[in-house]
This record gives structure tokens, sequence and C-alpha cells, in this order.
């Protein structure tokens, strides 16, 4: 279609260029729009992606240690072996990864469809409590987590204070060997769930009353109505927020490290994989070793991404 | 909260009221209640983040004046005098304001594409850099960048934080498109523009709405990345939540200063937030409906 149009046109529109040459070009871009347009974009990212992908694989199979030592030597398997058979660090960092992610997106979910629900129909005062539930979305995690630092402080924090109005006896919070990835759940939960809220907000949104009328009319109360009509419709939305927070929450990293950083402690009660990961390469200069929990990290992350894409396959036929 | 009742709210409301009466009036007071406490454990943290801030440290340290005490804005000018925030402030806008923009002029188009001619696998390529763990790809870039020597400079730093802006926009922009009508777009080309001149006459100009929702989220997500600026930035490119990070020191926390700069980095991005709300909105719940 395109190189039916008569060169002329062209020339009007880019009076600027030489006009044959537009001609020719234009003709060209138009035939090719379709890899004119996405190819940018798929080389930036792929050039920052593929490469250094591959430099991570590359890296897991040395004894790299960075400027410390800079020749490395090739040593196959054996970050793998080390990494896969250190139960003091690894392996509960990969529990901590899969315990904070899972608990804080059970939360997030169940929380998330309780508030949407409320939500749900117009009411008085609607748009103060949406401004409530996007501030803490937008809130940066550096700063939301020196927040909570403050307020979960043995001594001076707003938590501890609480629990004294009622006569529980002060925690240690994220000092806590026991208490600490709880903590961080938990923050976790108040900054994101918000989230869950809006995308499930929209899917309710977007379902049709009908089912429900039917349902009332066939004399069903609101529970059987929820859990018979309105959840099963949901379910394709839920499993996409849990899909889009579950990435997010296996990642993790800026309100652990801002917690937990300078002088918060040492990391080992809230260690996840990628906190491990990181604090292997910047701090240590383990760079094999870490690349090797790297690759292991992203298996984790695309199983899981994996299970969860069938899972929705499965719900939405 | 407000008085002033929308009218369809009340008449929806009326209906209810009809149908099911004793059952409704419950459920509005419980509802309410549920509310109110929602509302509560979602602002009560940033509430007191601010209080702390405006407090001296002797008065954080007493318990007894939590919520009476005389405020002082010191902390503040500390922060934003001695520490040089207005470095750190301009530094993050910069940063994020770039890597925004330029993510516009590549994510667009590829999203265009993308959703147009269903490019999924190619769509999985520029979404799969929302799944990689960010440390797996800052090892090589750190080491590449600074045997370029060029760590530490605002090029690196937006190279960044595009990584992380351009599948965001290229997401939405893509339920974007895939929500507008080609009818419209067709008739243009059969009308004699060519499929380029009709997507920069058409379609862009429709999608205004679409990519300010885009832009804003990436500019959002930009300003309060961490771990990357954190890497990569120096001491003159250092965005805002690193230089709140470096505040903290091992030995004491100034607490009051602490939360003043804690402060600083949310209130401009909270501000945005406020006068952008549908658009942030539509930006996070995009794609989410069509399961």
């Amino acid at each position: 279609m395109s190189v039916l149009n008569p060169p002329r046109s062209t020339g009007t529109r880019r009076p600027s260029g030489p006009v044959g040459a537009g001609g020719h070009f234009s003709a060209w871009a138009n035939r090719h729009r379709k890899w004119l347009f996405a190819a940018p974009a798929m080389i930036f990212v792929g050039v920052l992606i593929v490469f250094p992908l591959a430099w991570t694989v590359y890296l897991s199979l040395t004894d790299s240690q960075g400027s410390v030592r800079a020749a490395t030597d090739f040593i196959g398997l054996q970050n793998y072996i080390t990494v896969l058979s250190d139960t003091e660090r690894f392996w509960p960092a990969v529990g901590r990864t899969l315990a904070f992610t899972g608990v804080a997106l059970a939360f997030e979910v169940v929380l998330g469809m309780c508030v949407a629900l409320l939500l749900w129909r117009p009411f008085r005062g609607e748009k103060w409590v949406r401004v409530a539930i996007l501030l803490p979305l937008v809130a940066t995690p550096v700063a939301v987590g020196m927040m909570w630092r403050l307020i979960f402080d043995p001594n001076i924090g707003f938590a501890n204070q609480l629990l004294g109005m009622v006569g529980i006896p002060p925690q240690p919070w994220l000092s806590g060997q026991d208490t600490a990835l709880g903590t961080t759940i938990f923050m976790d939960v108040w900054q994101w769930t918000p989230m869950v809220v809006l995308i499930l907000l929209a899917g309710l949104t977007s379902l049709s009353d009908e089912p429900d009328e039917a349902a009332r009319v066939d004399g069903a109360n609101a529970f059987q109505r929820f859990f018979f009509i309105t959840l099963p419709l949901m379910m394709p939305t839920v499993i996409v927020a849990i899909l889009l927070r579950g990435i997010d929450a296996l990642k993790t990293f800026d309100i652990l490290y801002a917690t937990k950083g300078k002088g918060g402690g040492s990391f080992h009660e809230v260690e996840t994989l990628n906190v491990y990961a990181y604090g292997l390469s910047f701090d240590y200069n383990q760079y094999g070793l870490s690349s090797a929990v790297l690759i292991l990290f992203f298996m984790i992350i695309i199983g899981t991404m994996w299970l969860l894409t069938m899972r929705k396959k499965a719900v939405g036929k | 909260m407000t008085v002033v009742t929308d009218s369809t709210t009340a008449a929806a409301q009326r209906t209810r009221r009809r149908r099911k009466p004793l059952a409704t009036r419950a459920y509005k007071v419980f509802r309410v209640v549920a509310l109110i406490l929602v509302v509560l454990f979602l602002l009560a943290p940033l509430f007191w983040m601010l209080l702390a801030s405006l407090k001296t440290n002797v008065d954080i340290y007493d318990t007894g004046k939590a919520l009476l005490f005389s405020p002082t804005f010191e902390n503040y000018a500390n922060v934003l005098q001695r520490n040089n925030y207005f470095v750190f402030i301009f530094n993050s806008f910069w940063v994020a304001f770039v890597s925004t923009a330029l993510s516009i002029v590549l994510g667009v188009p590829a999203a265009y594409a993308m959703s147009r001619f269903t490019m999924h696998r190619s769509a999985l390529v520029v979404l799969m850099a929302r799944v990689i763990p960010g440390v797996s790809l800052l090892v090589p870039w750190y080491y590449v960048f600074s045997n370029l020597r060029m760590v530490g400079k605002f090029e690196v730093l937006i190279l960044s934080h595009m990584f992380v802006a351009l599948p965001l926009i290229v997401y939405i922009m893509m339920s974007y498109f895939d929500s507008l009508p080609l009818e419209l777009e067709e008739s243009a080309e059969v009308d004699g523009l060519t499929p380029i001149g009709a997507f920069r006459r058409i379609t862009l100009p429709l999608s205004v709405a679409g990519i300010a929702t885009a832009g804003i989220l990436s500019f959002i997500f930009s300003w309060n990345n961490f771990m990357f600026a954190l890497v990569l930035s120096g001491s003159k490119t250092k965005t805002l939540p690193v230089a709140i990070f470096d505040f903290v020191s091992y030995a004491s926390i100034d607490w009051g200063g602490l939360m003043a700069a804690a402060t600083v980095v949310t209130i401009p991005i909270m501000i945005i937030a406020l006068f952008t709300q549908k658009y942030i909105v539509s930006g996070l719940t995009a794609g989410a409906t069509k399961g």
C-alpha cells in the first residue's frame, strides 16, 4: 500500500529533505516500519541484557574475585558446587527469599481483595481513600525504609510505644533474629498492598453485574455470591496481580538494604538471594561465586513465573 | 472528609437501601470503620516521619513528646544547606527526566509496532528486563563502565534508569495501543497518508494520555530507584535515595535530619502523584483486566 503512494505527497510532508531521496527512504521506512519501530528498543534492552547475562554465565564458571585478582581461571562448575553445598548462607537465603515472597504475597492478595471489595461500590469520601492508597505506592522505598527504621527502633520507636500502651513488652523488631524477616514483610505489605488493591479494583469494576444480580435474585447471600460468583470471575486478575507483585517481591532490595545496611545490624536475618548476591559482588568482590548465585536465582524466578503463567492459562480456560 | 455528595453516588446508595435495608445499613457502618482503619494504617507511618522531621533529636528521644512538641525547621535547613541536597534533588530530577524522555522516544514506537503486528516474542525480550534481577546486570555493567572510566557520569546513570523505564513504557503503551481502534488510522491511509504518516498524525496525537501515563510512572520509578544509582553514581551525580542512605552513619543516627531527608525525597514525588492520580492508577493497572 505504501509503495503505491505518489512520491510527491512524501515530498510535501518533508520539505527540508531532498525530495527524491526522502521518497525512497520514506517508502523503504514504511515498508519496514514494523522492525524500524521495534528494533531500537529491542537492541537497547538486548545489548544491556544479553551481553551482561552471557558475562554472568561466564563469570560463574571462573574464580573471578574482581579487582583483587585480575587474572581469573576457568574452574567449571566448581562455584555451583560450592554454592549448592553451602547450607550456611545460600540455602537459608533461598528459604528467606521464598518465605518473604510467599508470606508477603499471601497477605497482600488477601488484604488487597478485602480493601478492593470495600472500595468497589461508590461511597462518600472515595477520593480521599484513593489518595491514601496511592501515597505508599509512590513513596521512595529507601525513605520508607528509613521511616520504618525509626518506627521500629527498639528504644524510641513508635511501634514499641504502641505495644507499651496495651501492656506488651518491647520487641526487638528489625534487630531480632526471629522478628526481622517478619518486620520487613510487614513493610512490604504496607507499601505494596495498595498496588494489589488497584489491580483488583480495576478487575472488579470491569466485571459485568449480571451474574451477581442473578445470584442475588436466586437468594444467595453476600458470602456465597463472593465465593461462587465474584472470586471465580476474578481469578485471572488475581493471577496477574500475583505475577506482577511476585516478580518484584522476589527481587526486593531497597527496603532490606535501607533498613539493615550501615549501622542497622547484620543482614543475616533478612538476607535474601538478592541481598546476598549484592554483598558477594560489591562488598566482597567474589564475582565468580556471586554470578553462580545470580544464575540460580534467575532460574528460580523463571521457574516461578512459568508455574504462575501455566496456572493463569489453566484458569483462563 | 468531603461533605459534597455526588448525585450518582446518592442514587446508587438509595437503590441499595430500598432493596435490603438492614444488611445494607450494617454493612455501611462496617465499611466506614474498615476504611478509616485502612487509611490510618497507610497514612500514620508517613505522618510519623513528617512529625519526626520537625522535632529536635532531644524531642525524638523523649517518648513523652510524641505528639506535643514545638516544631522546628532546623532539620530541613541542615539537610538542604549543609548537606547540599539541592544538588541531589537536581541530579534525581535530571536523571529521571532524561531517562523517561529517551525511553518514550524508543518505547512508544516499539510498543506500537508490537501491539499492531502482535509481536509477542519481541515484546517478551523487552519485558525480560522486568524479570531479571538487577544485580546480575550490575556486575558486568560496573566492570565495563569502570574500564571506560564512565562510572559516576550522568550518561551511565541515565542508561541504567532507562533500563527500568523502557520496559515499563513498552508494557503500558502496548496495552494502550491494543485498546485504540485501528479504523481511524486505516481510513487515514485510505485518504493517502503513509502508514508512518498515519502513526505520526493520527495515532500519536490520540495517545497523549497514554504517553503521559507511561511517562509519569516511569519518572516515579526512576526517581525512587536505588540499586543502580548506589553502584553507578559518583559524588557529583548522586541521586536522592543514595544521598539519604549516605546520611546514615555507622555510629549514631541523626534521626531528625534523616527524617527530614526522607521527607525531602518523598514530597516532590507525592505532589506529582496527587496531581496525576488517574494517570498513575491507569498505568499501574494497565493490562491487568484483560487477564
